[in-house]
């Protein structure tokens, strides 16, 4: 056990590992937040098709020679959040279908670029990170810290500032929109943040698993807690936990940290699954 | 100036017309009934009153300083989700939603008012618990308070009282007509339920093949509710 500790504050000595912590901490944070919103609208497999619309991204980017992708990536997964909305809106295209046609397409097109114009020796060890995310986090630049701080900083801001609208356009977008509320207006920042948030997760989890990051605080705050402010502190801090124990066990196990972070929600949705049905759902 | 007047309003979807030339005048203070078989246009109706689509045809027009988005609403089905995590207090707080424009948070003033509507729906009991456990009529007043918190001038209800059992219903009519009474709030409501709409309401409007826009005496007499009264009486 002392062990372990040495070799964890030998680690915390460096200043990238504690980059990746902060950076970590703060992507589970905003990944957290919608994702209530997200589960309930139905709006996952928006995420999900995302998150392949930012790979076929990527693949651009490194094809392009770009040594920074993270712009590029952030505009096209926008625009196509924006698109995807407004055609899951469109009562004449299924929705659903034409985000599995769009998701499946960004991924297969993505994987064929890489492979034609790739110059790395190791295709599919690029691959492998751009989908599961970089076997460590620890890889990160200066840059795409900042980048990622400054993103997660507005993404937490917007939130709270939305935090009401969100309520009311989530739980019954007629009545907000009687009301006078925008209901598409804040359909779109939901969109658009959501792509935020994805762009961010990528670095930490990969493309794969971002919907992991996104689903798994929700679901579990919502076995234990039943009003809308206590699930989604909850989800808050249930995510920052999961992800601050899963880079240090990768840290100290030297386990892939995307996948280390998701099998530490899977863990914790087991607890709260089992808190909740003992408990019968606390009403604070 | 009436408070909503429609005029020669036709409703629809995609074009494709449902009711055509309605014409009617709802004063403040009034009781409005508006009745009609299944599929006859009523929610339809009520949804183009509140702006959630656009009349095929025709105007309404609003009046006596009522802002359009100052008019209460009870959906006849909430598409909330079934597992949604909200509590009762929450629930009723989004109704002030309206008030607030571009501030992110609620007034001092407006959880005041969200509290006292819970305290007049007889809620606050239930003030912390979640929505999804409560019972159907409970959930009825929640929605019911929410959508008082929206306006202090016109409430729009969508079949409020139906799968409610017999004496909630006799409740929930009282409850309403007290607004409408004491509280001086003009009440539209969609109803299957005509006799007790001819016992609360002062004016009917009747959507079907025929329309009938009048008050209740006259509408008793009329062809319209003849038929209607008649089917409804073989029925129950
Ligand atoms: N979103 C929609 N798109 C197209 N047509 C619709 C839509 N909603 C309703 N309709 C059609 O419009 C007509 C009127 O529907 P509406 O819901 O207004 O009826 P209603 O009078 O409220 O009936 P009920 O008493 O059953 O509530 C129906 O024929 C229905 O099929
Ligand atoms: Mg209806």
């Amino acid at each position: 056990m002392a062990e372990l500790f040495e070799k964890l504050s030998l680690y915390l000595q460096y200043p990238f590992v504690r980059y990746a912590l902060i950076v970590g901490v703060l992507i589970a944070l905003c990944s957290s937040l919608l994702g209530v919103t997200l589960v309930l609208k139905r709006f996952s497999f928006i995420g999900d098709g995302l998150s392949h619309v930012a790979f076929g991204a990527m693949a651009i980017a490194a094809v392009v020679g770009l040594t920074n992708e993270m712009p590029l990536v952030l505009a096209i997964t926008v625009v196509s959040a924006v698109l995807l909305l407004r055609t899951g809106q469109n009562a004449k295209i299924k929705g659903d279908a034409a985000v599995a046609m769009i998701s499946v397409g960004a991924l297969a097109i993505g994987y064929l670029l890489m492979n034609l114009f790739s110059k790395s020796s190791n295709l599919s060890g690029d691959v492998c990170s751009t989908l599961f995310g970089s076997t460590s986090i620890l890889t990160l630049t200066r840059t795409e810290v900042w980048i990622c701080a400054v993103l997660s900083v507005v993404v937490v801001a917007v939130f709270i500032l939305f935090y009401n609208k969100i309520f009311s356009v989530t739980f019954d977008e007629s009545f907000a929109r009687a009301t006078g509320t925008r209901a598409g207006l804040y359909n779109l920042l939901i969109a658009v943040v959501i792509a935020v948030i994805i762009v961010l997760a990528m670095n930490l989890v990969g493309s794969l698993l971002i919907s992991a990051l996104v689903i798994f605080p929700a679901l579990s705050a919502m076995r234990v807690f039943k009003n809308f402010k206590a699930v989604t502190i909850c989800s808050a801090v249930f995510s920052v936990a999961c992800a601050l124990f899963g880079i240090l066990i990768s840290i100290l196990a030297g386990t892939p940290v995307g996948s280390t972070i998701v099998a530490v929600d899977i863990v914790g949705f087991f607890i709260f699954l089992v808190i909740g049905s003992v408990k019968g759902g606390i009403n604070g | 100036m009436a408070l909503l007047t429609c005029q020669d309003l036709s409703l629809g979807y995609d074009g494709h017309e449902i009711v055509h030339g309605l014409n009617f005048e709802i004063n403040s203070g009034d009781y409005l009934c508006i009745v009609g078989e299944n599929g006859s246009g009523k929610s339809t109706l009520m949804k183009t009153i509140l702006g959630l689509q656009t009349p095929t045809s025709g105007k309404i027009l609003t009046g006596d300083g009522l802002k359009p988005n100052e008019i209460g609403y009870l959906p006849q089905q909430t598409v909330v989700q079934k597992d949604f995590p909200a509590s009762v207090w929450e629930i009723v707080l989004s109704g002030c939603g309206n008030r607030t424009g571009l501030r992110p948070f609620y007034s001092k003033t407006e959880k005041q008012i969200a509290k006292d509507n819970i305290e007049k729906m007889g809620l606050t009991p239930l003030i912390k618990r979640c929505y999804r456990e409560l019972s159907g009529g409970q959930q009825q007043r929640v929605l019911l308070a929410r959508a008082l918190c929206a306006t202090q001038k016109m409430l729009l209800l969508d079949e409020p009282v139906s799968g409610l059992d017999p004496k909630v219903t006799t409740e929930m009519y009282e409850l309403i007509e007290q607004l409408n009474n004491n509280d001086g709030i003009t009440v539209i409501m969609i109803s299957h339920d005509i006799e007790s709409a001819v016992k609360y309401a002062d004016r009917i409007l009747h959507i079907g093949s025929e329309i009938f826009f009048g008050t209740k005496d006259e509408y008793v007499k009329s062809t319209s509710a003849r038929a209607f009264l008649k089917g409804g009486e073989e029925n129950g």
